[in-house]
């Protein structure tokens, strides 16, 4: 592939390291020292001129790239880059951008902007945090269909509540499927009278809410459950939206935000949050709230150092569980090191995100389970394909491969699939499949 | 700066508007006129409230000054003046008629304001002495008071505006009308129309119901009631109110006052296939709330009562139909409830104070005042155990300005004030002329005029009659229905050495 990144800052220095190996990278920096300095330290071409330029897009050859990539810090930036890649002909774009408005004009209209995939920084941080806060008891968990969609894995402990139930006692949640089972290293495709025994991994695929649910019934002990206290330090877009995945997920947050009018702000869009309007440092603030007695303390400042002296502060005081949110990638060890349960670099999670999707060419988003065994696809259908215009229980009757379809998008809604579901063009389809029979089913798609 | 006693409001503006609907007046005033012809009455009365509105009309037109605008201070004015002087002109047909009490121009005064703020307090006192025709005008001002005369003039007069928006917001009633159209003359246009839907749609109710049940309810009652109903105004041309009729009548009333009181925004919103922006409101359950709760223990008090044995249907009956007219600040009555025990009577005194929706036919305090005020006090308690807290009031779902709650805040203890010195008043002045009113019934007075509800207890009661009060007693509230309508402020401005100079 013919890889053009836009930005060598740290998000775009790590996709281009990791893309160098195998893929012809150019990369993009205004910063001439800089795009120096990386022609060094990575095989990779660089040049050094404003990515929203066409000539330099030219001289990157953005007419014949694969795929360009914009991650610059600026969100502008990023949108005009792939503008511009667009009308040159550039292949795929991506952009890196901040505003969650920006993205919900994008979600709205795919392909505004001229951009193919977009990614939300702080949106995506918001959605680790939760993920880590919500599911402390799955084995792996992964977001389809921009999070409207996810994927856990849950091991059954002794004890959890689910063991000795079958699958159709277990599965209660309106947008939930059981699409598999691995028992002793073997998978099962689980039916509705297969029982669930101590030791088995369940995988599971629906909205992040029934996800949710569903590990409280897996593991009520380690869950946290509505009565658990969740403090949020910082009303950053992080901060605030992580209050807000959790609101989604039922939970009521606080939020502690020491500017005036930004608390204000937050109390008003956050209606099941608890603002404080308060500076966290505030050791004799943080008893008189009972902070020490809180379960998951998030620490959201922009300040990488307060955001340690909270961490150190919060676990000093007897909180379980501290995630903190580090802007430097490299403080990510010491902050891990000093005893803080989880820290989250949003750019080394966008870099993540942004990486993962170049890996994926037939299939939107995949996941790969138990060595290999089966995989979680995301299909986009076209018109046109085997699987359109049929209900779903006639596709599987008439098909020899074992697959589960797991969870369907239609135009950003989630459709819980039945037998009765008849898949239409521009479907995204979320669905395990038996890795021996990946090509066959991409082949239907 | 040269002193402060230049006039820096644009007052020919204001008196330029004021003369456009006077101008106008004579358009509502057909009505009556064409009932008496039908009728073979005087048409005299109205004749002559046609003259003068015209001539006043033209001479206020021709003040105006085209360069002047109108700005918030001239609104103001406009505001005052209007209701003042519609509600002048209106008592004419009263004066020149002759007849009654009303035939002393402070009488006629004060049935005209009471008539235009939709309160619907009366001083007649023998009701067959006047023509069809006056009666009718009494029902017709009423109906022009309900969605507020300003509306009606932003309407009608398309060149108003910018200073629609304006006018609409200083008559606060409406304060959320705005958000329907882009153009205010349109909004109020749709507004308006479905004012006029909905006194038709109860017209054609009553008088189907009439040819069923009851040949009083012909379509002369039927025509005055719908005005007076969904305007939740009160006056009927018959003495025993609404009571008159049969009680398949009088319950179908009800539905009429409640819609009355329900914002008009939400009900176009309902009617545009958004019902739901009308079911989830949370005034709308906070006013249907309390008006089902106060009928409960209305209708409880009088099971219980022996000394009322009205039986089961009529119990619930009266004690739904004068709680709903009460709190709608209708002021209809279905029996006389000054006969009722005083623990129902207070019931209804409380009720009084609720009112309907903003942006309806409703007067008194208005229901998301109530709630905002009652939010914000468990706010306040909630902040008391957590200082640090950020805590936004929410209606809806939609946080409310904190400037928009110390209004609210502020309206309510002015109105208290008001309320309490009006009270005051009506005792000191009774007590000076020799009236015997109790303090309740000076309370009840109070709140039923400043509040524009109608009848209230004692004489003044809904088979009572207004006229017992001295003189000089209902001058002051002439003025205080005024103000209580307009919602104190416009008045009140008016007052200030502020809003006459820089």
């Amino acid at each position: 592939m013919h890889v053009v990144v836009i930005g060598a800052g740290e998000v775009g220095t790590s996709i281009a390291a990791s893309l160098a190996s195998d893929h012809e990278v150019v990369v993009v920096d205004v910063d001439p020292d800089r795009a120096e300095q990386l022609k060094y330290e990575l095989d990779v071409l660089t040049i050094a001129g404003d990515g929203t330029s066409s000539e330099i897009q030219s001289a990157a050859e953005v007419d014949r790239a694969d795929m360009v990539i914009a991650c610059t810090d600026d969100d502008q930036t990023n949108l005009v880059a792939c503008g511009t890649a667009k009308t040159l002909g550039g292949g795929f774009t991506i952009a890196r951008v901040k505003s969650t408005d920006f993205l919900r004009t994008w979600e709205g209209n795919e392909g505004a902007f001229g951009v193919d995939f977009m990614v939300c920084t702080d949106l995506l941080t918001a959605q680790n945090i939760v993920r880590v806060i919500g599911l402390p008891a799955a084995v792996d968990v992964d977001p389809f269909a921009g999070g409207l969609v996810q994927m856990a894995e849950f091991e059954i402990a002794e004890g959890s509540p689910v063991a000795g139930q079958t699958v159709s006692e277990a599965d209660r949640f309106e947008s939930l499927t059981f699409v598999g089972l691995f028992r002793n290293g073997e998978m099962t495709i689980p039916r509705g009278d297969t029982g669930i025994t101590v030791g088995d991994r369940a995988v599971v695929i629906g909205s992040p809410e029934s996800v949710q649910s569903f590990a409280t019934d897996v593991a009520p002990e380690t869950t946290p459950d509505r009565a658990d206290e969740i403090v949020v330090v910082g009303g950053s877009e992080i901060g605030y939206q992580t209050a807000r995945l959790l609101e989604e997920r039922e939970f009521k947050p606080r939020l502690i935000e020491q500017d005036p009018d930004r608390a204000r702000w937050l109390a008003e869009n956050l209606p099941d949050t608890v603002v404080m309007e308060h500076d966290a440092t505030d050791t004799e603030f943080l008893s008189r709230e009972h902070v020490d007695e809180a379960d998951i303390v998030v620490t959201a400042l922009r300040s990488d150092e307060k955001n340690l002296l909270i961490s150190v502060l919060a676990k000093r005081l007897g909180v379980d569980r501290v995630i903190a949110v580090v802007d430097s990638p490299d403080y990510v060890t010491v902050f891990e090191e000093i005893g803080i349960d989880i820290a989250i670099n949003p750019r080394t999670v966008t870099a993540e995100e942004i990486t993962r999707f170049t890996y994926e060419s037939v299939a939107e988003n995949i996941a790969v389970l138990e060595n290999d065994q089966a995989e979680v696809l995301e299909l986009e259908l076209t018109e046109g394909c085997g699987l359109v215009g049929r209900p779903i229980s006639e596709i599987v009757a008439d098909s020899d491969v074992r697959f589960v379809i797991g969870a369907i998008t239609r135009n950003r809604e989630l459709v819980t699939p039945r037998g009765d579901t008849v898949l239409q063009a521009g479907d995204h389809v979320i669905l395990l499949v038996e890795s021996d029979s990946v090509s066959d089913i991409a082949s239907m798609a | 700066m040269s002193g402060g006693s230049r006039i820096r409001v644009g007052w020919r503006a204001s008196v330029g508007l004021t003369g456009d609907v006077l101008a106008a007046l004579p358009v509502p005033l057909a009505f009556p006129l064409l009932i008496a012809v039908y009728y073979g009455e005087s048409p005299v009365p109205f004749l002559a409230a046609i003259a003068v509105s015209l001539a006043l009309g033209a001479a206020f037109r021709w003040t105006r000054d085209p360069a002047e605008d109108l700005g918030p201070r001239e609104a103001f004015l406009a505001v005052a003046l209007i209701w003042f002087l519609v509600a002048a002109v209106g008592a004419i047909p009263f004066v020149v008629a002759g007849v009654g009490t009303v035939a002393n121009p402070v009488n006629a005064m004060f049935e005209s304001m009471s008539g235009l703020t939709t309160t619907g307090a009366t001083v007649l006192r023998d009701f067959s002495l006047h023509s069809r025709s006056v009666m009718m005008w009494r029902q017709v001002i009423q109906w022009l008071g309900g969605l507020g005369i300003l509306i009606l003039a932003t309407a009608v007069l398309s060149e108003i505006g910018v200073g629609g928006a304006q006018l609409m917001e200083s008559e606060s009633q409406t304060q959320d009308v705005n958000k329907l159209t882009p153009k205010i003359s349109r909004t109020a246009q749709l507004i308006w129309g479905i004012y006029f839907g909905l006194t038709g749609l109860a017209i054609a109710v009553y008088f189907l119901l009439g040819l069923a049940v009851d040949p009083q309810m012909d379509l002369y009652n039927a025509v005055a009631h719908a005005f007076t109903s969904v305007a939740t105004a009160g006056f009927s041309p018959e003495p025993l109110s609404v009571g008159a009729f049969h009680p398949l009548i009088q319950w179908a009333v009800v539905p009429f006052m409640v819609i009355g009181s329900t914002s008009f925004v939400l009900i176009y919103f309902a009617i545009n296939g958004e019902p739901m922006r009308l079911l989830k409101n949370e005034e709308f359950h906070f006013y249907l709330g309390a008006m089902g709760t106060l009928a409960s223990v209305v209708a409880l008090g009088l099971f219980l009562d022996p000394s009322i044995a009205y039986g089961p249907e009529a119990t619930l009956r009266h004690a739904v139909f004068n709680v709903a007219s009460v709190v709608t600040t209708t002021g209809y009555a279905s029996t006389d409830y000054v006969q009722w025990a005083p623990a129902a009577k207070h019931m209804l005194f409380m009720g009084m104070f609720v009112g309907g929706m903003v942006g309806s036919t409703t007067c008194s305090i208005k229901s998301l005042r109530w709630l905002v005020a009652l939010k914000s006090f468990k706010r306040n308690l909630y902040t008391a155990i957590h200082p640090d807290s950020v805590r936004p009031v929410r209606i809806s779902g939609k946080p409310i300005d904190e400037g928009a709650i110390r209004d609210i805040y502020a309206y309510l203890l002015l109105s208290i004030v008001i309320f309490f010195l009006l009270a005051i008043v009506i005792v000191v002045d009774a007590e000076r002329a020799d009236v015997p009113v109790t303090e309740f019934e000076a309370l009840g007075a109070a709140a039923t005029t400043f509040l524009n509800i109608g009848p209230a207890f004692g004489d003044a009661g809904p088979y009572g009659t207004f006229a017992t009060f001295p003189m000089s007693t209902r001058a002051v509230m002439i003025v205080l229905m005024w103000i209580g309508r307009i919602e104190i402020i416009p008045v009140l401005v008016l007052f200030t050495k502020a809003f006459w100079t820089s």
